[in-house]
C-alpha cells in the first residue's frame, strides 16, 4: 500500500491524470434527480470559474503593471468619482445580482421543487430506519423487512488480508428496488441521526430518530448502487453503507414474492415451540451480527461505553416478574426497549421473535454466563402483543 | 452612541492596578467546572473540587467588588471611566437577552413544529419509535414511556400575584431612584428597601410554585418538553432575579453606609437596569410560558 | 487617513510599575500585555490543533485502520476543529484586538482592563478542559474527549460519555471569555476613541471587530443555551432534544447554527478588517471605498444571522424554508463581491510592493475566493445533497478558515510584528513560509474538493478504495504544510527574542494611521495623553 500511495503521489506530479481512480466529478447519475443535480452543479461550476478567472485576471494584471519596482507612481483615488466610475463599480454588483438570483437562482428553485416532490404518484414505498450501524429496510405494502449489515471481514480492515473490490462498500442485503419505478423513500432512525446517501441517485436525506422525512428515487438503470451514511452517528460511522440493487420490474417481483415466503417461514417458526441448542445457534449468528459491534465478539464490551455482558447483573437477572411480564430494567425489557439516552437501541421493532428469543437465550449461557434457562419466541410474541 | 467630548482629551483614563483576582476567579470556575463533570459522572472526588470552586469565588466576588468598592468611594473613576461602565453593563445585559432567547426559541420551536410534527405521525404512518404515543398535543407533550401525565400551571394564580409583585418592584426601584437624584435619602433607601423585599417574596411565591408543581400536579423537569421548557426559563429567570435581589441588597446597603450621590452612581443604575431586564423577561414569561 | 498632532509621548511617565515574571502576566491590566498573551496561546494551540489532524491524516494516508480505533478518531477531528476556532482563530484575533485598537483609536489602554484579563485567563481552563479527557481516559476515567464533531449534534451528544460534559463547560467558559472581550472592545471603540475620531474615521479593521464584537453578544449566548440544554438531557432528564419527550434533534441543529453560521463571520470579519490597511500600505495608495466597506461588513452582520439553515438542507426542511434560506444564504456574495472589489481596487493603479504581509494578503483574497466561490454553489439546495457533509464542504471550509482565517491572522502578524516587538523579522524567511504555505495548502485541500464530489463522506476514518490517490495527495500536503508552520513560529521567536533589524516608528513605507505615529515598540502605556485626529 505504501508504495502504492507514494507512486501516486510521483504520478500525479507528473500529471498523469488519466489513472483509473481519479474521479473529478460526480459519479454517473441514475436518477431523474441526480441528473439535475449534476447539470446544475456544472452549471454552477462554470459560472463560479469564470468569476474567479475574470476577478483575479484584473488582479494579477494590476499586480504586474502596478508595481513599485517597475517605477509605477501610485494613483490618489479613494473611492468611484464621476458616473463612469460608478458605473463601473456597480457592474459587478449587477452582474452577481443577476447570477445569483437569474442563472443560479431559476434552475435551483425548479430542482428544489422537484426534490421534494415526494408525494405524486409514487408506485410504492421503503422504510428506511438507521441504526447504530446497519440499516434496516421495510416493504410496508409486502410486509417484507430486513437488517442490511457491512461484510467487509475485520481482517480486511485490520490490513491483515488484502482488500475486496467493494471494500466498505458491501451489504448482506441489500435494498431491492424496481428500475423505473417512482419509489417514495420514508427515513426514520431508532438511537442517533443517520444520513441516507446514494450518490448516483442525487438523494441524501437524513434519518431523524423519532421523526420520518421522505425522499424519492426513480432508478433508470439496473445495476448496483453504493453509498454511505452521511451523518457522523458514532464509531461505526464510516462502516455503515448503503446498496441499492435496481432490478427489472419481473426480476424484481421474483425477488419479493421470494423474500415473502422466506419470511413468512420464519414467522411461523415463532409459534413452535424450539429447543435450547436451536436458540444458541440462532442466537450466535443474531449475536455476531447485531450485538458484537458493541458488546464485542466475546462479550467484553468497551467499558465505559459498552456494558460486558459477561457477568452482566442484568443478563444474569431473572428473565421475566413471576406474572410472565419484563421485568423493569431486566434483560428482556432491556432488549426489547433499549435504554434511553444511550446507544443500546430497541430492538422491538427491528428483530423478529425468533431472533429476540435466540440472542436472549444465547447471552445468558455464553461468555461465561451460565443461567441454564431460555426464552421461547411464543413468549416473546406475547409479549409484544400485550405492549400494543 | 455619544463619545466623550473633547474636553476630556488630555484627562486621565484610570487604568487599574495589576490584579490577581480575575486569575483567580478562572481558577475557580476550572474547579467548579471540573467537579461538576466529575460529580454528574458519579465520581466520587468531584464535590470536593465543586466546594472549592465555590469557596475560591466567593473569596473572589468580595475582594474584587471590595476593590471596586474602595476606587468607587476614593473617587478614582471620573465621568469618562463611567460612561465605560454603563457602556459595558448594556452590553451584558444585551448578551443576557440571547441567553433567554434561545430558551424561548425552544419553546416556540417545540410548540410550533416538533409537538405538531410528533401529531402528524400517527395519521400519516401510524408508526413511530414509540407504540404507545397517544398523539396528544400541547401543553401535553411527550410520545415516550417516559412521558407521564401533569397538569400544565395556570397563569391566574401564583403567576399573576409574581407578576404583580415584579411590577411593582420596578416601580419601586424607580422611585428610588428619583430620590437619588433629589439627595433624598430617605426616599432611596425605602425605595430600595422595598424594592428588596419584593424580589424576595417574589421568590419566596416561586419556589412554593415549583414545590406545588413537583408535588401536586406531576409537573417536573423530565415531563416532556413541556416541563423541560417550563422549568428552565422560569428556572434561569428566577435565578437572575435571585442574582439581582443580592445586588440590590448589597446596593441598600451600601445606600445606608451614605455611598452614592446624584451624579456617582453607577452601581445602582447598573444595578437597576438590570432589574428592569429582568422584569420584562418575566412580562414574556407570563405570556408565553403560562398564558397562551 | 488619521493624521495625529501629537507624536509619541516620549516615555511613560508613570514608569512601568508592575510585577516582575510570571506574576506580571497572570495579573496585568495592561492591553498589550493581555494582546501578547493571546497570541502566544493562539500559536500554541494552532500547533496543538494541527498535531491532533496531522493524526487524522496519517490514519487517512491509506485503506484500513493503522494507527486509532474510531472513537479516537472521532475525538481527534471534534477537538481539532473546537481547538483550532475557539482557541487558536478567535484567540488570534482578539489578541490583535487588543494590541491594535488603543494604538489605533489613540486611547491610553482598553475601556476595562481587568475584565480584559479575566478574558484571557479564562482561555487556558477551557482548552484544558477540553484536552483533559483524552488524559484521564490513561487513566481509567470516561472514555476520552468528544466524539461528536465540533457540532455537538444531539441525540449522538446526548448518548456520548464523559468528554462532552467537559466540552459543555469548556464552551460555556469560551462564552464567558468571548462575551467580555466584545464588551471591552465595543466599549472601548465607542468610549476611547481620541477626540476628532468620529465613526466615519475609524479605521476599518476596528469596524470590523466592532461588528464582530455585536455577532458574539448576539450569538454565544445562544450557544450557552443549546449546551445547557443538552446538559440537562444528558443528566437531568429534560427532553430539548428526544422525540420521546416531544423534543427534536433538529432544535439544536436550528440552535448550534443559529451561532455557528454567524461565528464564520466573525472568524473573517477581523481578518477583513485588516486587509484594507495591509493592501493600502504596499499599494501606497488609500483605501479604496472606505464607506462601502463599513457598509458592507454591517450588511454582512445582518445577513449572517437569518442565514443559519444552509447547513442542514438535508434534515427535510419544508419547501419554503428551503427557498428562504437558499436565497438569503446567496445574497450574502454581494456585499463580499463589495469587499472584493474595494480590496481589489485598493491595488489598482498603486505603486504595489511585495513583503510578506502583502503576499499574505494577495494570497488571502484568491484562496478565499475560491472558498466564497464554492460557499455560493453550497447555498444550493439541490445541489448541497450532494455536497453536503461530504469532502467538499471539508475543502470548502479550510480554504476559508486556513486560508482565509489563519493566512489572514498571518498577514496580520507580519504586518504588525515590527510594531510589537520593535525587531524587523527575516523576508527571506517569510517569503518562504508564504509560499510553502500556499503550495501544500493547496496540495492539501484542493484533492478534497474531488473526493468530496467523488462521493467521500466527512468524518469517516477508513474509505473505499476508489479514494486512495486523493487521500494519498492530501496527507503529504497536510504534512508539508504542518512543517512549514514551523517557519513562522521561528520567525516570530526571532523578532520576540531581540534579533533582526531595529523596526522604525513607521515600519513600512506606506503605513497610515496613528499605530504608525507611536515607537516600535510602542511604550508600557500607549497615548497616555491621546492625540487629536483632524
Ligand atoms: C470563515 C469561514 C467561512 C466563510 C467565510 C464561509 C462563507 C460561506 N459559506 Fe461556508 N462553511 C464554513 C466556513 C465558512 N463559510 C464551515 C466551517 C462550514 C462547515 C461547518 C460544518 O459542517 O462543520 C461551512 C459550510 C457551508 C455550508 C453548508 C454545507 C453543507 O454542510 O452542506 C454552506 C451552504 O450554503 C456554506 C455557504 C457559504 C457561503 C454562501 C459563504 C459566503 O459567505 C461566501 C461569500 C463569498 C463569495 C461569494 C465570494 C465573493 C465574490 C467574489 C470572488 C467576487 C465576485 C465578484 C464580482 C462579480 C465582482 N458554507
Ligand atoms: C480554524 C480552523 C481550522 C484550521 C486552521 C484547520 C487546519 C487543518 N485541518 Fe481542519 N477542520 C476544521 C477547522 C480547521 N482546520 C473544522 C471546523 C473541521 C470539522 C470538524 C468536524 O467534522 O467536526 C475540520 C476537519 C478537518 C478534516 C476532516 C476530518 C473528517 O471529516 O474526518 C481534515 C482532514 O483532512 C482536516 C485537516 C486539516 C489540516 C491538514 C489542517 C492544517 O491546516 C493544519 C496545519 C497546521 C499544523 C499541522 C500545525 C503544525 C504542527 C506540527 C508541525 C506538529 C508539531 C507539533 C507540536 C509542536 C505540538 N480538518
Ligand atoms: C450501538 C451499540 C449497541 C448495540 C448494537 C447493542 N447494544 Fe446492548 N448496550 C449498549 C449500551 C451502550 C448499553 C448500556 C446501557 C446502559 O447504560 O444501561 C447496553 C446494554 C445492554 C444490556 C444490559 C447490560 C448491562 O449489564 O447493563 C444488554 C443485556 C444488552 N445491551 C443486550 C444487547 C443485545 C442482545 C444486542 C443485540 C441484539 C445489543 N445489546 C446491541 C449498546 C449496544
Ligand atoms: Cu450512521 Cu453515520
Ligand atoms: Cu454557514
Amino acid at each position: 500500500m505504501k508504495r502504492r500511495a507514494a507512486l501516486v503521489v510521483l504520478s500525479c506530479a507528473a500529471s498523469s491524470m488519466a489513472h483509473a481512480d481519479f474521479q473529478w466529478n460526480f459519479p454517473t447519475p441514475v436518477t431523474p434527480i441526480a441528473r439535475d443535480t449534476l447539470a446544475i452543479h456544472n452549471e454552477f461550476m462554470l459560472i463560479i470559474t469564470a468569476l474567479f478567472v475574470a476577478v483575479f485576471a484584473i488582479m494579477i494584471y494590476s499586480m504586474v503593471r502596478h508595481r513599485k519596482s517597475v517605477g509605477h507612481e501610485p494613483a490618489k483615488f479613494s473611492g468611484p468619482t464621476g458616473a463612469v466610475q460608478w458605473f463601473w463599480a456597480l457592474v459587478p454588483f449587477a452582474i452577481l445580482l443577476f447570477i445569483d438570483f437569474v442563472l443560479m437562482g431559476i434552475p435551483a428553485f425548479h430542482a428544489v421543487i422537484e426534490m421534494e416532490d415526494t408525494k405524486t404518484k409514487a408506485d410504492m414505498v421503503v422504510k428506511v430506519t438507521g441504526l447504530q450501524w446497519k440499516w434496516q429496510y421495510e416493504y410496508p405494502d409486502d410486509g417484507i423487512r430486513f437488517m442490511s449489515n457491512l461484510t467487509t471481514p475485520p481482517e480486511q480492515i485490520a490490513g491483515a488480508t488484502a482488500k475486496g473490490e467493494n471494500y466498505l462498500l458491501e451489504v448482506d442485503n441489500p435494498l431491492v428496488l424496481p428500475v423505473g419505478k417512482k419509489v417514495r423513500v420514508l427515513l426514520t432512525a431508532t438511537d442517533v441521526i443517520h444520513t441516507w446517501w446514494v450518490p448516483q441517485f442525487g438523494v441524501k436525506r437524513d434519518a431523524i430518530p423519532g421523526f420520518i422525512r421522505e425522499t424519492w428515487v426513480k432508478i433508470e438503470e439496473p445495476g448496483t448502487y453504493r453509498g454511505q451514511c452521511a451523518e457522523l452517528c458514532g464509531k461505526g460511522h464510516g462502516f455503515m453503507p448503503v446498496v441499492v440493487q435496481a432490478l427489472p420490474e419481473a426480476e424484481y417481483v421474483a425477488w419479493r414474492d421470494a423474500k415473502k415466503m422466506e419470511l413468512a417461514q420464519a414467522a411461523a417458526g415463532a409459534d413452535r415451540a424450539w429447543s435450547k441448542d436451536e436458540l444458541m445457534e440462532r442466537g450466535k449468528d443474531v449475536y455476531a451480527r447485531q450485538c458484537a459491534v458493541c458488546h464485542q465478539p466475546e462479550g467484553q464490551g468497551l467499558p465505559p461505553a459498552f456494558p460486558p455482558l459477561a457477568g452482566s447483573r442484568i443478563v444474569n437477572g431473572p428473565l421475566l416478574t413471576m406474572d410472565g411480564k419484563p421485568l423493569p430494567d431486566g434483560h428482556v425489557d432491556r432488549v426489547l426497549n433499549g435504554k434511553d439516552g444511550t446507544a443500546m437501541q430497541a430492538f422491538r421493532n427491528t428483530l423478529d421473535d425468533v431472533e429476540l428469543a435466540a440472542v436472549i437465550t444465547f447471552e445468558r449461557n455464553s461468555f461465561g454466563n451460565k443461567q441454564g434457562d431460555m426464552i421461547q419466541p411464543a413468549q416473546i410474541k406475547a409479549l409484544r402483543e400485550e405492549a400494543k | 452612541m455619544s463619545t466623550h467630548s473633547a474636553s476630556s482629551h488630555g484627562t486621565h483614563y484610570y487604568v487599574p492596578r495589576p490584579s490577581h483576582y480575575p486569575v483567580t476567579l478562572s481558577g475557580a470556575l476550572f474547579l467548579l467546572a471540573l467537579g461538576f463533570v466529575l460529580r454528574i459522572n458519579g465520581f466520587a472526588p468531584g464535590p470536593w473540587f465543586m466546594l472549592a470552586g465555590a469557596a475560591l469565588i466567593l473569596y473572589v466576588l468580595f475582594g474584587w467588588f471590595g476593590a471596586i468598592i474602595g476606587e468607587s468611594v476614593t473617587r478614582a473613576y471620573g465621568r469618562w471611566e463611567d460612561q465605560s461602565f454603563r457602556h459595558g453593563m448594556v452590553w451584558f445585559i444585551a448578551s443576557e437577552v440571547a441567553f433567554f432567547a434561545a430558551f424561548f426559541g425552544a419553546l416556540f420551536y417545540v410548540r410550533v413544529i416538533s409537538v405538531p410534527d410528533l401529531l402528524n405521525l400517527l395519521p400519516n404512518h401510524g408508526w413511530t419509535l414509540y407504540p404507545d404515543y397517544q398523539g396528544l398535543s400541547w401543553p401535553q407533550s411527550g410520545a415516550g414511556p417516559k412521558a407521564m401525565a401533569f397538569t400544565p400551571m395556570g397563569a391566574w394564580g401564583i403567576p399573576a400575584l409574581n407578576t404583580a409583585l415584579l411590577l411593582s418592584s420596578g416601580a419601586t426601584v424607580t422611585w428610588a431612584h428619583w430620590g437619588l437624584l433629589k439627595n433624598n435619602r430617605f426616599q432611596l433607601n425605602l425605595g430600595l428597601f422595598l424594592t428588596v423585599v419584593l424580589g424576595f417574596t417574589f421568590l419566596g411565591f416561586q419556589a412554593w410554585e415549583y414545590h406545588h408543581a413537583y408535588a401536586e400536579l406531576g409537573l417536573t423537569l423530565g415531563a416532556g418538553v413541556y416541563g423541560a421548557t417550563f422549568f428552565m426559563l422560569t428556572g434561569f429567570h428566577g435565578f437572575h432575579v435571585t442574582l439581582g435581589a443580592i445586588m440590590l441588597t448589597v446596593i441598600l446597603l451600601r445606600c445606608l453606609k451614605g455611598h452614592f450621590d446624584a451624579d456617582n452612581h453607577f452601581a445602582f443604575e447598573g444595578v437597576a437596569w438590570y432589574w428592569h431586564f429582568v422584569d420584562v423577561v418575566w412580562l414574556l414569561l407570563f405570556v408565553f410560558v403560562y398564558w397562551l | 487617513m488619521n493624521t495625529a498632532t501629537t507624536t509619541a509621548n516620549g516615555h511613560a511617565p508613570h514608569g512601568e510599575h508592575h510585577p516582575a515574571g510570571l506574576l506580571r502576566w497572570l495579573t496585568t491590566t495592561n492591553h498589550k500585555d493581555i494582546g501578547t498573551m493571546y497570541l502566544t496561546f493562539a500559536l500554541v494551540m494552532f500547533f496543538v490543533g494541527g498535531a491532533m489532524i496531522l493524526a487524522v491524516r496519517a490514519e487517512l494516508f491509506q485503506p484500513g485502520m493503522q494507527l486509532m480505533q474510531p472513537e479516537f478518531f472521532n475525538q481527534l477531528i471534534g477537538v481539532h476543529a473546537l481547538v483550532m476556532i475557539f482557541a487558536a482563530l478567535m484567540p488570534a484575533a482578539t489578541g490583535f484586538a487588543n494590541w491594535q485598537i488603543p494604538l489605533m483609536i489613540g486611547a491610553p489602554d482598553m475601556a476595562l482592563p481587568r475584565l480584559n484579563n479575566w478574558g484571557f485567563w479564562l482561555l487556558p481552563p477551557a482548552a484544558l478542559l477540553l484536552t483533559m479527557p483524552f488524559v484521564l481516559a490513561l487513566f481509567g476515567i470516561g472514555d476520552g474527549a468528544i466524539a461528536t464533531g465540533w457540532t455537538f449534534y444531539a441525540p449522538l451528544s446526548v448518548q456520548g460519555g464523559i468528554g462532552v460534559d467537559f466540552a459543555i463547560f469548556a464552551v460555556h467558559i469560551l462564552g464567558i471569555s468571548s462575551i467580555l472581550g466584545s464588551i471591552n472592545i465595543i466599549v472601548t471603540i465607542f468610549n476611547m476613541r481620541a477626540p476628532g475620531m468620529t465613526m466615519m474615521k475609524l479605521p476599518l479593521f476596528c469596524w470590523g471587530w466592532l461588528i464582530t464584537a455585536f455577532l458574539l453578544i448576539a450569538t454565544i449566548p445562544v450557544l450557552a443555551g443549546a449546551v445547557t440544554m443538552l446538559l440537562t438531557d444528558r443528566h437531568f432528564g429534560t427532553h430539548f432534544f428526544t422525540a420521546a419527550g416531544g423534543g427534536d434533534p433538529i432544535l439544536f441543529q436550528h440552535l448550534f447554527w443559529f451561532f455557528g453560521h454567524p461565528e464564520v463571520y466573525i472568524l473573517l470579519l477581523p481578518v477583513w478588517g485588516l486587509m484594507p490597511h495591509v493592501l493600502a500600505t504596499f499599494s501606497r495608495k488609500p483605501v479604496y471605498g472606505y464607506k462601502a466597506q463599513v457598509y458592507g461588513f454591517v450588511a454582512i452582520g445582518i445577513l449572517s444571522v437569518v442565514v443559519w439553515a444552509h447547513h442542514f438542507f438535508t434534515a427535510g426542511l419544508p419547501v419554503p424554508a428551503l427557498l428562504y434560506f437558499m436565497y438569503s444564504t446567496m445574497s450574502i456574495s454581494l456585499p463580499l463581491a463589495v469587499l472584493f472589489f474595494c480590496w481589489i481596487a485598493t491595488m489598482w493603479r498603486g505603486a504595489m510592493s511585495f513583503e510578506t504581509p502583502m503576499l499574505f494578503a494577495t494570497g488571502f483574497i484568491v484562496l478565499f475566493g475560491i472558498a466564497g466561490l464554492t460557499g455560493l454553489v453550497l447555498a444550493d439546495v439541490a445541489a448541497d445533497a450532494q455536497y453536503h457533509h461530504s469532502y467538499f464542504v471539508v475543502a470548502h471550509f479550510h480554504y476559508a478558515l486556513f486560508a482565509g482565517g489563519i493566512m489572514g491572522v498571518m498577514t496580520g502578524v507580519y504586518y504588525w510584528l515590527p510594531k510589537w516587538t520593535g525587531r524587523m523579522y527575516s523576508e527571506t524567511l517569510g517569503k518562504w513560509h508564504f509560499w510553502l504555505t500556499v503550495l501544500s495548502f493547496n496540495l492539501t485541500f484542493m484533492p478534497q474538493f474531488f473526493l468530496g464530489l467523488a462521493g467521500m463522506p466527512r468524518r469517516i476514518p477508513d474509505y473505499a478504495l476508489q479514494f486512495a490517490e486523493f487521500n494519498a495527495i492530501s496527507t503529504v500536503g497536510a504534512f508539508i504544510l504542518g512543517i512549514s508552520q514551523l517557519l513562522f513560529a521561528w520567525n516570530i521567536v526571532q523578532c520576540v527574542c531581540g534579533r533582526g533589524a531595529p523596526a522604525e516608528s513607521r515600519a513600512w513605507e506606506g503605513a497610515e494611521g496613528l499605530e504608525w505615529e507611536l515607537s516600535s515598540p510602542p511604550p508600557h502605556h500607549s497615548w497616555e495623553i491621546q492625540p487629536r485626529v483632524k
